[in-house]
């Protein structure tokens, strides 16, 4: 049963009716076909044409935002399939080669006169493809990008065909699900991954209410082709074969990664095959990925203005330079094989430096004939210690990239980071097997109980004078780093070879590190490092997801038995050192010559009780990020001269770091003039190459090209020193000015009766805002008498609308010196808006 | 100019007179019992049925209604008559007799549909949504002001938000008595965050509306002190000013709801005002504090004394009485 092509109803929300239109082409077989498409018109001064091409079950709805945000050199057009939306229906299906010759057709119809990007989701994504092939085959338009959405154009033969599809398609099931029912058209508003708006589901409806006008859905399932022989096969493979032809064409992929069909498997895939396109992945999204990353239609024309990548290439590095991260430690091994290396207290296990160059080198061994090569990516689910270390090193004299995740992420977190990740090769302990098995990686799938075995395999089985090179060019990748940070799902930190050598550079010179250092790693990504700063590393015991778990015996055993010279840790693990201590602490800890306190703000009498344990030991507090670490650090001794009321004292650049300030006032400009408040943007050689699958973060971080904003906030003083005012994000601006938290909660922490406040705004985002403060009070009634209110107005120098007492406050479960201003926030705005 | 002032008497209507005498404007005042202001016009009236009406309103430049039915006894007609009736009534006269500005005293309550209001402008008056016959009387009444808009005669209603200062006795009195008595109580910890207006601020507010541009006009404003507070910090500190205890003790929101319900059943027999009433209860166990920056930017007016300016003069005011 056929219908001709229609207009939409005039109400749907978000849609202009002036850009309906009804466009009459004549099909390969002779026939006149009405398509309806949503066309921003000629009438603009347009330099480029962005052709949208919707999927299943939707229509060009799907494409109302960038037909709204268009820019005005931008035409936007989006055409309703053949059968779908307000097009023509159609008495037959339709399949892949008729609806690419059909979109073909209409395009040409449509008098494009300028180069086209196109923009395809779902089933759309093939079509289009074929299209643009087409389009660069016949020369008939320039094609000046591709832009796909949660696509595929294979089905990778690994994994099984997503299970809602093949149920779907399951015999009976098909048409009952797609045609008689309103069922998939309303699953769709389950796909979405956002709580979808009663208007825009209606929106996405209004042309499938009737059972008819559901039938080209049934036939675009029917038309995946899982089957070898199905009659869409050989035209799909066609398209995927001809991807070639788009070396030279900018490509993004923008992926809602919790889509149930089009999963990571196929971004992959299609990454895979279009190596250089640049890829952002909107953590939290699902299928209907542009209706639930918000940020998505802006970040496509910013795209489209400048479709560079920013991730596949490090430019920062030279092609020519050969990295090997193993070398420090064959040469401790050549030098001194029997002295430690390693030593991990809870195994009460030493490694000589000859026994870890074993390990090392029969891990790489074993991985490599499990299928590791250069370029490929590994994670770890292993704990850091005696196993994860000589793995790492394994994997680096391979040429292959090490992918960690920090385990403060939790399970889910993990589980998160690495699928996005798009790792090759995974090894685990026994306890992360089925983690590893739903990560439905390509490679080797490796439990560390194999390994083990391997430390009984001749030392021969990897050598490197005969196997291979451990010498890659440092801009090959070398790690992804996850790690938890204040402000939503983790981000995959990119280094290449070069940015690693380059941080164990900067950590040498600024600490004067010698092979007579010993250092305990209770910060465990440091831990890594020994090996390759050629220094001795001592993991004490402690659960190395949890700093706050290290204890004063446990340090002062690491101390004693290993002869630590430097410590590093989080202020979570010194607080609970120094609150396990004993009253009359017998420790002897003459070896340790300096302490680096870093992850997190140090509270100063933390410093200070410290300096009374450890009285002769230099104590240090670097600033930096998993991005770069160390950027400036500063003294017990400054710290202790520093005024506490305008932020955390962090002190100067190290050498070879610059560090600026985007003052709020005027962010496009970088300042160093002293006292002006806004983001820390930093430049260092040891910085971060990119982040992971993250295009748009990346462009955001590296808004001032060759810097890094870090999200920080602070200032300069008059001696070039830097100082904290908290996260970007818990800036607070009311109408009566801005106010950065920690000023503010170091202010009022300064009153005899708070132990600790935090300063958080709340209002609606944009409207007006008020500061407010919740306090952890010595007070054991709480805060009953106005005075108390009075002085910590007096004392905040902001005004304060509301200040709440509250028995302990939430601190990041990583650090738990670090506040979590986001809950703190939320608690305030229910608490205050009087909800029940 | 000549301003013409509905219901003087009260604590805003007398500050109002105050604040335009001060800024030079002529008064003249019409209300049903006097107030004996120095240096005004006083006509004794009732607005429903006017009987002096071309007296009073002749030669005015400028109205200021501020006279309405308060408080929650009496039937809905009687709120009627006197909110929408009495404003008809005086929109049209004005109109006819060449007044150029219209402002009226409006109430937030007319779009306080229950819902918190956090920091926002402006909503819409809602009298089919909003609770009680003052609150939808109100919004019929700023919605006939605001539709009289015309290039000649240019209306405005400003929404004062919990207007309060020495010798109040409608707010303040009211919960400094329960405070003496110990029968002050909390809902639900008292921790919704508030909007007031000291009665200067908002005063001030009517006084600069007369002079504003006429861009200012065809639109209502939100006027508050735009220092939002905890319901339990600000009836401390009325407290505090009058020497009586800060409540400490609270009462559970749907306790206190029923508590309300019960004691408007029981006051309507009476026929006088409840102690407590629901909507009380729930506009002291919701958020609602306001985005002053359209207030601010159309009257180029803000608010000139602090709420600590304004507990202090509060305190003075009860160490004097």
């Amino acid at each position: 049963m056929s219908r001709p092509a229609q207009l939409p109803p005039v109400n749907l929300h978000g849609l202009d009716p002036k850009w309906s239109k009804i466009v009459d082409f004549t099909d390969r077989d002779g026939i006149s076909r009405g398509v309806h498409v949503l066309d921003t018109g000629t009438d603009r001064a347009a330099e480029l044409t962005l052709v949208c091409v919707h999927g299943n079950p939707t229509w060009s709805y799907l494409w109302r935002n960038f037909l709204r945000q268009a820019p005005i050199n931008i035409r936007v057009i989006a055409v309703d399939q053949l059968g779908m939306g307000y097009s023509e229906r159609l008495s037959s299906d339709r399949v892949l080669e008729q609806r690419v010759d059909d979109l073909t057709r209409v395009v040409a119809a449509l008098e494009v006169t300028t180069p086209i990007v196109s923009l395809a989701h779902d089933w759309g994504g093939p079509i289009s493809l074929g299209w643009v092939e087409n389009e660069i085959r016949s020369g008939e338009h320039h094609i000046a990008g591709v832009v796909l959405l949660n696509t595929a154009v294979h089905q990778p033969k690994d994994f099984n065909s997503p299970a809602i599809i093949r149920l779907v398609r399951a015999r009976g099931l098909l048409a009952p699900v797609t045609e008689y029912s309103q069922g998939f058209v309303l699953g769709t508003r389950i796909l979405s991954g956002k709580k979808m708006s009663r208007d825009v589901a209606t929106g996405f409806r209004a042309p499938y209410r009737k059972r008819e006008s559901r039938k080209a859905i049934h036939g675009f399932v029917a038309d995946i082709p899982f089957e070898e022989d199905h009659v869409s096969r050989a035209p799909l493979d066609h398209i995927a074969e001809s991807l070639k032809l788009l070396c030279g064409t900018p490509i993004l992929m923008c992926w809602g990664p919790n889509d149930p069909v089009f999963s990571d498997l196929y971004l992959r895939d299609l990454k895979g095959r279009l190596p250089h396109a640049v890829v952002h992945r909107y953590e939290g999204a699902s299928h209907l990925v542009s209706e639930d990353a918000p940020t998505l239609v802006g970040d496509i024309f910013d795209w489209i203005d400048s479709p560079s990548g920013t991730q596949s290439t490090f430019s920062s590095e030279s092609d020519s330079e050969l990295i090997d991260l193993g070398a420090a430690l064959r040469e401790q091994t050549s030098t001194r094989p029997n002295s430690i290396g390693l030593t991990a207290m809870s195994e009460a296990g030493n490694l000589t430096w000859q026994e870890l160059d074993t390990l090392t080198n029969s891990y790489a061994g074993y991985l490599s004939q499990r299928g590791v090569t250069a370029g490929d990516r590994v994670a770890f689910l292993v704990p850091p210690g005696p196993l994860l270390i000589p793995l790492i090193y394994a994997t680096w004299n391979l040429g292959a990239a090490v992918v960690l995740a920090d385990s403060g992420l939790g399970l889910r977190g993990i589980f998160r980071a690495l699928r996005g990740a798009h790792v090759d090769h995974v090894v685990g302990i026994p306890r992360a097997g089925p983690l590893m098995k739903s990560l439905h990686i390509r490679g080797a799938r490796i439990s560390t109980k194999e390994i083990d075995k391997t430390q009984k395999l001749p030392r021969a089985v990897f050598d490197t004078d005969q196997k291979g090179t451990t010498q890659f060019p440092a801009t090959n990748l070398g790690a992804v780093v996850f790690t938890s940070g204040s402000t939503g799902p983790a981000k995959g930190v990119q280094y290449s070879r070069g940015h690693i050598a380059r941080t164990v550079t900067a950590l040498q010179s600024q600490y004067t590190i010698s092979s007579r250092d010993v250092i305990i790693a209770a910060f465990s990504p440091w831990a890594v490092f020994g090996p390759a700063l050629g220094i001795a590393s001592v993991l004490p015991r402690m659960d190395p997801g949890k700093p706050s778990s290290l204890t004063y015996e446990a340090l002062k055993e690491s101390v004693g038995s290993a002869g630590g010279t430097l410590l590093w840790a989080s202020p979570a693990a010194l607080i609970n050192v120094l609150d396990t201590a004993p009253k009359h602490d017998d420790a002897d800890w003459s070896s340790i010559r300096l302490i680096l306190s870093a992850g997190a703000p140090v509270p100063k009498s933390l410093l200070q009780r410290l300096a009374l344990l450890i009285p002769h030991a230099c104590i240090r507090t670097p600033y930096g990020m998993t991005e770069a670490l160390p950027l400036s650090e500063t003294d017990l001794e400054a710290i202790l001269k520093s005024q506490s009321d305008q932020g955390v004292l962090v002190g100067k650049g190290i050498p070879g770091v610059d560090i600026c300030i985007a003052a709020w006032d005027a962010p496009d400009q970088l300042t160093t003039a002293p006292e002006v408040m806004g983001e820390i943007v930093v430049r260092a050689p040891h910085m971060k190459n990119s982040y992971d699958s993250l295009e748009f973060t990346e462009r955001s971080s590296s808004h001032f090209v060759g810097w890094h904003r870090t999200g920080d906030v602070g200032h300069l003083d008059a001696e070039g020193s830097l100082w904290i005012e908290g996260r970007k994000s818990h800036v607070i601006s009311t109408s009566l000015g801005v106010i950065t938290p920690v000023p503010v909660e170091q202010r009022i922490e300064s009153l005899p009766f708070v132990r600790q406040a935090a300063c958080v705004g709340i209002g609606p985002r944009g409207g007006a805002v008020v500061a407010i403060v919740y306090i952890e009070t010595t007070e054991a009634k709480g805060l009953s008498k106005m005075d108390k209110e009075d002085e910590m107005r007096a004392i905040a120098g902001v005004p304060l609308a509301a200040m709440l007492p509250v028995k302990s406050l939430p601190t990041d479960i990583r650090h738990n010196a670090k506040l979590n201003r986001e809950e703190i926030a939320q608690w305030a705005n229910a608490k205050l808006a009087g909800d029940r | 100019m000549k301003v013409l002032i509905t219901g003087g008497r009260g604590l805003l209507g007398s500050a109002v007179v105050r604040e335009i005498q001060k800024s030079g404007h002529e008064c003249v005042v019409v209300q049903r019992t006097p107030c004996h202001v120095p240096g005004i016009r006083e006509f004794l009236d009732d607005l429903v049925a006017p009987t002096k009406s071309e007296q009073w309103i002749k030669g005015v430049e400028v109205v200021v209604h501020l006279a309405a039915k308060v408080g929650i006894v009496g039937s809905y007609q009687e709120f009627f008559d006197s909110n929408v009736l009495a404003t008809r009534k005086l929109l049209e006269k004005a109109k006819k007799n060449g007044v150029q500005r219209f402002i009226y005293a409006s109430s937030p309550s007319v779009a306080h549909t229950g819902n918190a209001l956090i920091g926002v402008g402006v909503h819409k008056a809602e009298p089919a949504h909003v609770r009680g016959s003052y609150s939808r009387t109100k919004a019929l009444a700023e919605i006939d002001v605001l539709a009289a808009h015309s290039p000649d005669f240019s209306t405005m209603a400003l929404r004062p938000h919990l207007v309060w200062g020495p010798g109040d006795t409608q707010l303040i009195e009211r919960i400094v008595a329960r405070a003496r008595s110990g029968r002050l109580f909390l809902i639900d910890g008292g921790y919704s965050l508030i909007d007031t207006t000291y009665v200067t601020n908002a005063a001030q507010a009517f006084a600069c509306a007369i002079d504003a541009p006429t861009s200012a006009f065809n639109r209502a404003l939100m006027v508050t002190n735009g220092e939002p507070r905890t319901v339990r910090e600000t009836l401390g500190r009325i407290a505090y000013a009058a020497g009586a205890k800060a409540p400490s003790r609270s009462i559970p929101f749907h306790i206190a709801m029923a508590a309300g319900h019960a004691a408007e059943s029981a006051w309507r027999i009476r026929k006088s005002e409840p102690p407590l009433t629901s909507f009380l209860v729930e506009q002291l166990a919701t958020a609602h504090w306001f985005d002053l920056g359209e207030t601010k930017r159309f009257l180029e007016w803000s608010p000139s004394i602090s709420l600590d300016q304004g507990f202090a003069d509060l305190a003075m005011w009860y160490a004097k009485a």
